[in-house]
C-alpha cells in the first residue's frame, strides 16, 4: 500500500466503467454556468490513459468542424457525471498519438470484433 | 509568534478535489499525536514555550535522563522532541495530547523539515547560475561559474561568494502553506503544496509567522 493511499481512497469513484485506448466514449461533463448546472457530452476516441490511483487521467480526441479537439479528464473527477462506452476499439498501441496526423477515413479506429 | 504547532512525518504527495471540483496538490503529513512534555515560562526559563514529543519508540533506545524527562510528564517513550515558542502557555497543560485537528482547513502554516541532500553540487544546481555556452569554442567550462572577482584590487575573493559545495540536507522552512484538512482520527494533515524533506522525514508544522502579510 502506498503511504498516501489513506487519502487517495476517499477520492476514488466506483462507477468508472472499464475502458482503454481506442474505445469511443461519451463523457458527460457537468458544466456550471453562473448558478445553473447542466451536462455536456463530449464524444470521441480515447487516445491515452495514464497514471494510477487518484491521479489517473485519460484523453479523449474528437474532430469538431474539421478541427481536432482533445480534452484530458481525471478518471475520478467529480465533474464527470457519467462515462459511457460507445464502442470498443481494436488497437495495438497504448498511446494513439498517430491519430493526430491522420485525417478522414484513415483516422478511424477499427472496432473490436467479439 | 506561532501559537499552534505539531510534529509529524511526511508521507508523500497526492491530489484531492476541492469544493469546486478543482484538483489541489497536497502533501500528506502523519501529524501527531504529540504530547506536551515540558512547559517553559518567562518567570522560570526567560521565555514561553512548550516542548512536544512525537513518535513511538522502545525505552531501550532512550537514555535514562531522557526517560526521566518524559516520565515527569507521564509520557511514553518518544523518538522526537521539539520546542514550540508560544505567546502564552496558559492554554497548555503538561501531558496534554495534540492531534492533527489543531489546524482547521484554510489556516496558514509554516512547515519545517530537513531538505533532501544533493551532495557536493556545482553552481548551476546549487545557486541556479546560467552556466556558459555549449559552443563558440568553449572548452570544459560549460557548467563553470565564470569570473569570481576582480584582479589586483581587491586581490582576494569576497567572503560569501556563491560557489560549489554541499547542497541540501539543511533545515528548510516553507512559509504560508494552506491547510486543506486536519483529520484527528487518522492523524492526517493535508497541506497544499510541497514540503521540505524526504518521504518519511520529520516535519514541524507551525502556524504561519507571516500570515496576512501580503
Amino acid at each position: 500500500m502506498n503511504r498516501t493511499d489513506l487519502v487517495d481512497r476517499a477520492q476514488l469513484r466506483d462507477d468508472v466503467p472499464d475502458f482503454g485506448p481506442g474505445d469511443t466514449l461519451k463523457v458527460h461533463v457537468r458544466v456550471v454556468e453562473g448558478n445553473r448546472e447542466r451536462v455536456q457530452v463530449f464524444q470521441g476516441v480515447v487516445i491515452r490513459r495514464q497514471g494510477s490511483g487518484a491521479r489517473e487521467t485519460f484523453t479523449v480526441r474528437k474532430v469538431s468542424f474539421g478541427v481536432g479537439v482533445e480534452r484530458t479528464f481525471p478518471v475520478h473527477s467529480p465533474i464527470l457525471a457519467r462515462i459511457e462506452v460507445v464502442t470498443r476499439g481494436d488497437v495495438r498501441r497504448a498511446k494513439l498519438y498517430y491519430l493526430r496526423d491522420r485525417i478522414g477515413k484513415a483516422a478511424k479506429v477499427k472496432e473490436k470484433r467479439v | 509568534m506561532a501559537n499552534k504547532g505539531i510534529l509529524g512525518r511526511k508521507l508523500g504527495m497526492t491530489q484531492v478535489f476541492d469544493a469546486e471540483n478543482r484538483v489541489v496538490p497536497v502533501t500528506v503529513i502523519e501529524a501527531g499525536p504529540c504530547r506536551v512534555v515540558q512547559i517553559k515560562t518567562p518567570e522560570r526559563d526567560g521565555y514561553a514555550a512548550v516542548q512536544l514529543a512525537f513518535g513511538d519508540t522502545k525505552p531501550s533506545r532512550l537514555t535514562k535522563p531522557e526517560l526521566g524527562h518524559l516520565k515527569a510528564a507521564d509520557a511514553p517513550p518518544a523518538r522526537y522532541l521539539a520546542e514550540l515558542r508560544v505567546d502564552d502557555v496558559s492554554g497548555f497543560q503538561l501531558g496534554q495530547v495534540l492531534h492533527a485537528d489543531v489546524f482547521a482547513p484554510g489556516e496558514r502554516v509554516d512547515v519545517t523539515g530537513i531538505s533532501k541532500g544533493k551532495g557536493f553540487a556545482g553552481v548551476m544546481k546549487r545557486h541556479n547560475f546560467a552556466g556558459q555556452g555549449a559552443a563558440h569554442g568553449n572548452h570544459k567550462k560549460h557548467r563553470a561559474p565564470g569570473a569570481i572577482g576582480a584582479c589586483a584590487t581587491p586581490a582576494r575573493v569576497f567572503k560569501g561568494l556563491r560557489m560549489a559545495g554541499q547542497h541540501g540536507g539543511t533545515r528548510v522552512t516553507t512559509l504560508n502553506l494552506e491547510v486543506v484538512e486536519g483529520d484527528a482520527e487518522r492523524n492526517l494533515l493535508l497541506v497544499k503544496g510541497s514540503v521540505p524533506g524526504v518521504n518519511g522525514g520529520l516535519v514541524f508544522v507551525r502556524s504561519a509567522v507571516k500570515a496576512g502579510v501580503a
